[in-house]
């Protein structure tokens, strides 16, 4: 292992080497038997100060964001869309330089527009971590997947990953083809064809619409979730039907080969993307995924807060 | 042990591979003589050197006294004070230590002790995992220069050194060189 990380930020899986994508992995698997010590906690970040500031809401990756700090013995904010000055018509850049001005060392953010993660990076002193910006990257939670995927299968090249869902909207899915790519995996999409439009070949992967054909070749299935609550109507004409042509069934799941993990990158719809018997059975690691996502979050942390600046 | 070393600087010889067999065997009598109970002893390196020389002075107890000593790893990176002052962030890795630690002796091994900071961290690291009955000290080489008030209960060499100049441990199975420890000056 002789990679060094010199990133001030982590703004996407797009823009990391294998090299790099694969010190983190390291240096995640060192933190996650910090979560098994009687003190979970390393004075690593001591005196830092991050600020979680999520203008979308989302509590699970925020709180998880939150936890890893907390074990690095850095101090945290938290500020999210409602409590902000952004409601009072302050710009994104005014907010951050506030945030600055504060002192603070690590910036989480979380935003509904593509790009806002790189526009504040190229802006701060402070580190920018993205937790998720549009549907452009989601680079922590593609981070703890492929954590997941080589924990329990021992390595992420020459395995067969399905992505199934709303592919088009997703920045999970972004995050996930760059880094399964970049590490030799391959890697098929499974949607609606309005939801995985065929331009995503060009990325290197293939398309399939038929979720029978695609789950008895799977190592892995990642199910993403469908956002029925916003779902753009046109798109599909209703959940029964999504459920009939893409859900992980019960029935469904026998298609599988026994060691085919499965993945959700959470919160889960029962009994839509995924039969409840099924998130809960022998091959879910959806929990996992979680475990793991508080070391790789310490990881990321630790690596673009710990540079000197 | 000739022609291995490559500097721009002058590097003088200060052990070879025997001179370190002797003492990290010397160390091994010691930790018996000091520890009768050896089966609470754990010998925890400091990675990557410290722990090649835990499993040698390990191997030389076995070889005297017919007794399998625990090992272990510390992590010392994620507990070091210096993060962010430094230009390069230390490679962080997993400890591994037997659990629990109440009642055994933990006995951190280290190549090279200089200031003391990394010994400090790694006792920070062992409290974290739970509170051993004594915490003690093995180096292979004592430079000198301490900032801190530590001091090593097992020394393999003794070297008084100027802060000018550097003291480099080449162990076959961490560096792939032959054994050898090196003064080098500027």
């Amino acid at each position: 292992m002789t990679t060094r990380w010199t990133r001030k930020d982590l703004l996407g899986l797009r823009e990391l080497s294998a090299d790099e994508i694969n010190f983190v992995l390291e240096t995640a698997n060192a933190f996650k038997q910090v979560g098994t010590r009687e003190i979970k906690k390393v004075p690593a970040l001591r005196g830092k100060t991050l600020v979680n500031f999520f203008v979308e809401p989302s509590t699970r990756t925020r709180t998880s964001f939150e936890l890893a700090a907390f074990r690095l013995s850095a101090d945290v904010i938290n500020i999210s869309a409602m409590t902000s000055s952004l409601t009072k018509g302050e710009t994104l850049k005014d907010t951050a330089r506030n945030l600055e001005a504060l002192h603070a060392d690590i910036l989480v953010l979380r935003h509904s527009s593509a790009g806002a993660p790189q526009f504040l990076a190229n802006r701060l002193k402070a580190s920018v971590i993205n937790a998720g910006d549009g549907a452009h990257e989601h680079p922590t939670q593609a981070l703890l997947d492929l954590y997941t995927i080589r924990e329990r299968r021992g390595k992420i090249a020459g395995l067969h990953v399905a992505i199934i869902g709303d592919i088009l909207f997703s920045r999970v899915a972004r995050s996930n083809i760059f880094g399964l790519l970049k590490l030799g995996a391959r890697v098929t999409l499974v949607g609606p064809s309005t939801l995985v439009p065929h331009e995503f070949e060009k990325l290197g992967v293939e398309v399939s619409y038929r979720i029978d054909d695609v789950l008895p070749k799977a190592d892995v299935v990642n199910l993403l979730r469908i956002q029925h609550e916003r779902q753009r109507r046109e798109y599909f004409p209703g959940l029964g039907e999504y459920i009939r042509l893409f859900g992980l069934t019960k029935e469904r799941a026998k298609l599988l080969k026994p060691d085919c993990l499965i993945m959700h990158p959470g919160p889960i719809n029962r009994g839509v993307e995924i039969d409840s018997e099924v998130a809960d059975g022998l091959q879910s690691v959806i929990l996992n995924q979680v475990t793991n996502g508080l070391a790789v979050r310490m990881a990321v942390l630790y690596l673009c807060g710990g540079i000197a600046s | 042990m000739k022609g291995t070393k490559q500097t721009a600087s002058a590097a003088v010889p200060v052990l070879d591979a025997e001179a370190i067999r002797r003492a990290l065997r010397r160390i091994a009598h010691e930790v018996i003589e000091g520890n009768p109970q050896l089966e609470k002893v754990v010998l925890a390196g400091i990675p990557s050197r410290g722990v090649e020389i835990a499993r040698r002075i390990g191997a030389f107890i076995r070889e005297i006294e017919n007794i399998d000593v625990e090992t272990g790893v510390i992590d010392v990176a994620m507990h070091r004070d210096d993060v962010g002052t430094r230009a390069e962030l230390p490679v962080v890795r997993a400890s591994k230590l037997p659990l629990p630690l109440e009642e055994r002796t933990v006995i951190i091994v280290d190549d090279v002790l200089y200031t003391g900071r990394t010994v400090r961290a790694a006792m920070d690291a062992i409290s974290s995992f739970g509170r051993p009955a004594r915490i003690q000290l093995a180096v292979l080489v004592d430079r000198g220069h301490r900032e801190l008030p530590i001091r090593a209960d097992y020394v393999g060499k003794n070297l008084p050194t100027a802060t000018r100049e550097q003291i480099q441990v080449r162990l076959q199975e961490t560096d792939n060189e032959p054994d050898a420890v090196w003064l080098e000056r500027e």
